[in-house]
């Protein structure tokens, strides 16, 4: 996993809620056993009419030019449904390093936090705040400070992190590396279970 | 103070608390299947280690397999390749496996049940959100993504934020007509699809207490549709009745032994929850969604809520798009609409139970002219003791079509999928836009209720056939 510190990046609004992960990648494209090039299928159905490539529907946030980077801002319960990682790969392989809502799945966050994006939850007022700014406002995420900015405006909000993993955003560290690491008081552990 | 059933359980299978930090959960029970476990292997593979437990890990397939002609070879390319790479590596790295053509086949969350695989008091996993399920028998049990599949491959473990408590009370007599899927999706529609968000549930109450395991089982499948992380009940001689004899369940000499540490798995009487919520049995009807999200519920004969009396605007607009999805109108009521499609299977309804209480209500009769229907057995045992009882005899009558084990029209990965447009009443778990097919409309209810659909052509209460 590649190292998190600063984003600052224009974003795409998504100010629906409930944005369900068979949404965010419909199952059929779940037959891969790589966790490439998914990107390419995030939101297929909102995306193309018709399931056509050639037919980008002109009303889709990713499909409007006005809007780009590297933030995505939805409406609140963002990934609720399946565990399917794919929709935390889908996003990444778009481009996507973060993801704020006021309120996420817990399945979803923690594959997000796992693939290295990181779900932003700000309050409602907040998010309301950012879908207010137009086109080209960017956001600034600080990882190591916690915090998110409207770097129009100035307004911010502090965010929760848990400690263990910020660390492990900051310098790229991997959960598998340490719980290897530990497989000698697992194996301690599990004598004593019995 | 006294301790929840899910601290007793949980604190005994932590192996350390990291500081400020999660804790490193140990996992005795691991399911895997074709979808969420390639990446896994694959990871595992390229950091040059073992599985640290194979043989904790057991794998099937079953959401991308087709429910017919399941002895001849795949016939999409993808869902072959996917299929075929999980025996490789099962193969590989020792894991057992009942894939395709074995007796046990079948929905990840059917089989290890019935298998008796699935015991209280245990930790069970599954890179699958409706893992949920197995907490019915007093399990903590819980979906997981693909790289959590890799940490337990890595090391029997997952790093885990210990969850909040919620114990939901369901006390009183079910009405007639009303069965446990309905239960579950009032409870979601009370609280909303994000309700338990955060949580880990118990359910207690007379009305659990009744409930068969399979009953149990239902409810528990679908904690995940409240956003909660698990669902769980205290296991009592239901449950211990339910284990004994099978497959996987402890050995005769062993039993009382088992029996007797799993009678200690209970919340104690001053245990504290961080949430409760009581409901009284006699108010839920048969239940049914209109929207595409399962917390968008109604009792069937009930009316859709009226767009403009929701004062959250947030909600109000997902609503507004949800009845624009799905084509149905603010204030209507459901009864009477047309239905193209009934779908009876997923790991929620489709056990022995839900298809004799199918065949029960349409012994005799025979299916609407206008309407599909297909039941899918939840595993391959389901689908010979569904013929031991000559319950399929019942469905061809009924002119019902009955395939082979798997997640089929569930979420529609293999070429079981409603058309779009199209109605669908479904006893699955999910109505999101899409998840039976692009465009598809589903309806979520009882396999009573669907069942009941199957013979007029349109939406029904059961009621009034029984
Ligand atoms: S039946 Fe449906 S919900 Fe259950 S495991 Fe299969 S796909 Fe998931």
């Amino acid at each position: 996993m590649k190292a998190l510190q600063k984003i600052q990046s224009r974003f795409v609004p998504m100010p629906m809620e409930n944005i369900d992960t068979d949404q965010i990648i419909p199952a059929r494209f779940l037959k891969a056993t790589t966790r490439d090039g998914f990107g390419k299928n995030l939101f297929r159905d909102w995306r193309y009419e018709n399931n056509d490539e050639t037919k980008p529907k002109a009303d889709f946030p990713l499909n409007q030019s006005q809007y780009s980077g590297e933030i995505l801002v939805a409406g609140k319960n963002f990934g609720c449904g399946s565990s399917r990682e794919h929709a935390a790969w889908s996003l990444l392989d778009y481009g996507f390093n973060a993801v704020v809502s006021s309120f996420f799945a817990d399945i979803f966050k923690n594959n997000a936090l796992n693939n290295g994006v990181l779900p932003v939850t700000v309050s409602d007022a907040f998010l309301q705040k950012i879908f207010e700014q137009g086109n080209d406002a960017t956001i600034s995420i600080d990882i190591a400070a916690q915090t998110i900015t409207i770097d129009a405006t100035g307004n911010q909000e502090s965010f929760e992190l848990n400690p263990y993993k910020k660390t492990c955003l900051l310098n790229g560290y991997d959960d598998i590396d340490f719980l290897l690491s530990k497989r000698d008081t697992i194996a301690q552990f599990e004598m004593n279970l019995k | 103070m006294g301790k929840t059933l899910f601290d007793k359980i949980w604190d005994k299978h932590v192996v350390e608390k990291i500081q400020d930090g999660p804790s490193v959960l140990y996992i005795d029970t691991h399911f895997i299947h074709e979808v969420t476990s390639p990446q896994a292997f694959k990871g595992i593979e390229n950091r040059g280690v073992e599985l640290f437990r194979p043989k904790q890990t057991i794998a099937t397939a079953d959401h991308n397999v087709p429910t017919l002609n399941q002895h001849l070879p795949i016939k999409d390319e993808l869902s072959r390749m996917q299929v075929e790479q999980l025996i490789n590596n099962c193969q590989k790295h020792g894991v057992e496996l009942y894939g395709l053509g074995h007796p046990y086949q079948g929905i990840v969350h059917v089989i290890g049940p019935e298998l008796g695989i699935t015991q209280p008091g245990t930790t069970i996993v599954c890179g699958d959100s409706h893992t949920s399920t197995h907490g019915a028998f007093g399990a903590i049990a819980f979906g997981i993504g693909t790289s959590e599949v890799e940490m337990v491959f890595a090391s029997q473990c997952v790093l885990q934020t210990k969850p909040k408590t919620m114990r939901i009370n369901i006390n009183g007599e079910l009405q007639k007509g009303v069965v446990s899927k309905d239960i579950i999706l009032y409870i979601i529609a009370q609280i909303s699809a994000s309700g338990a968000t955060g949580y880990f549930v118990e359910y207690a109450g007379t009305t659990i207490k009744a409930l068969s395991m399979e009953a149990r089982m239902t409810i528990c499948n679908m904690s995940i549709e409240m956003g909660a992380r698990g669902g769980m009940i205290a296991p009592d001689e239901t449950t211990f009745n339910y284990i004994r004899g099978r497959a996987f369940a402890p050995k005769t000499a062993v039993w009382e032994e088992h029996k007797q540490a799993w009678k200690k798995l209970y919340s104690d009487a001053d245990a504290k929850f961080d949430a409760e919520i009581h409901i009284n049995a006699a108010d839920i009807q048969p239940m049914i969604t209109y929207g595409t999200n399962p917390g968008l519920g109604i009792a069937i004969n009930g009316n859709i809520p009226v767009v403009e009396n929701i004062t959250d605007e947030g909600e109000q607009r997902n609503i507004e798009k949800a009845l624009q999805y799905m084509g149905l109108k603010s204030g209507a009521s459901l009864i009477g609409i047309p239905v193209q499609h009934v779908f009876i299977g997923s790991c929620t309804n489709s056990r022995i139970e839900d298809l004799r209480e199918v065949a029960a209500l349409v012994k005799g009769k025979k299916k609407h002219d206008q309407i599909k229907v297909m039941i899918v057995p939840g595993s391959q045992q389901v689908a010979k003791q569904v013929h031991a009882e000559g319950l399929d005899r019942i469905f061809a009558e009924a002119g019902f079509q009955i395939r082979q084990a798997g997640c089929s029209a569930c979420l529609g990965m293999n070429e079981d999928k409603i058309p779009a447009g199209e109605y669908c009443i479904s006893t699955s778990n999910r109505n999101f836009e899409g998840r039976q097919g692009a465009g598809a409309r589903t309806l979520l209810a009882s396999p009573l209720t669907a069942a009941a659909a199957a013979i007029t052509g349109v939406v029904t209460d059961v009621r009034e056939m029984m």
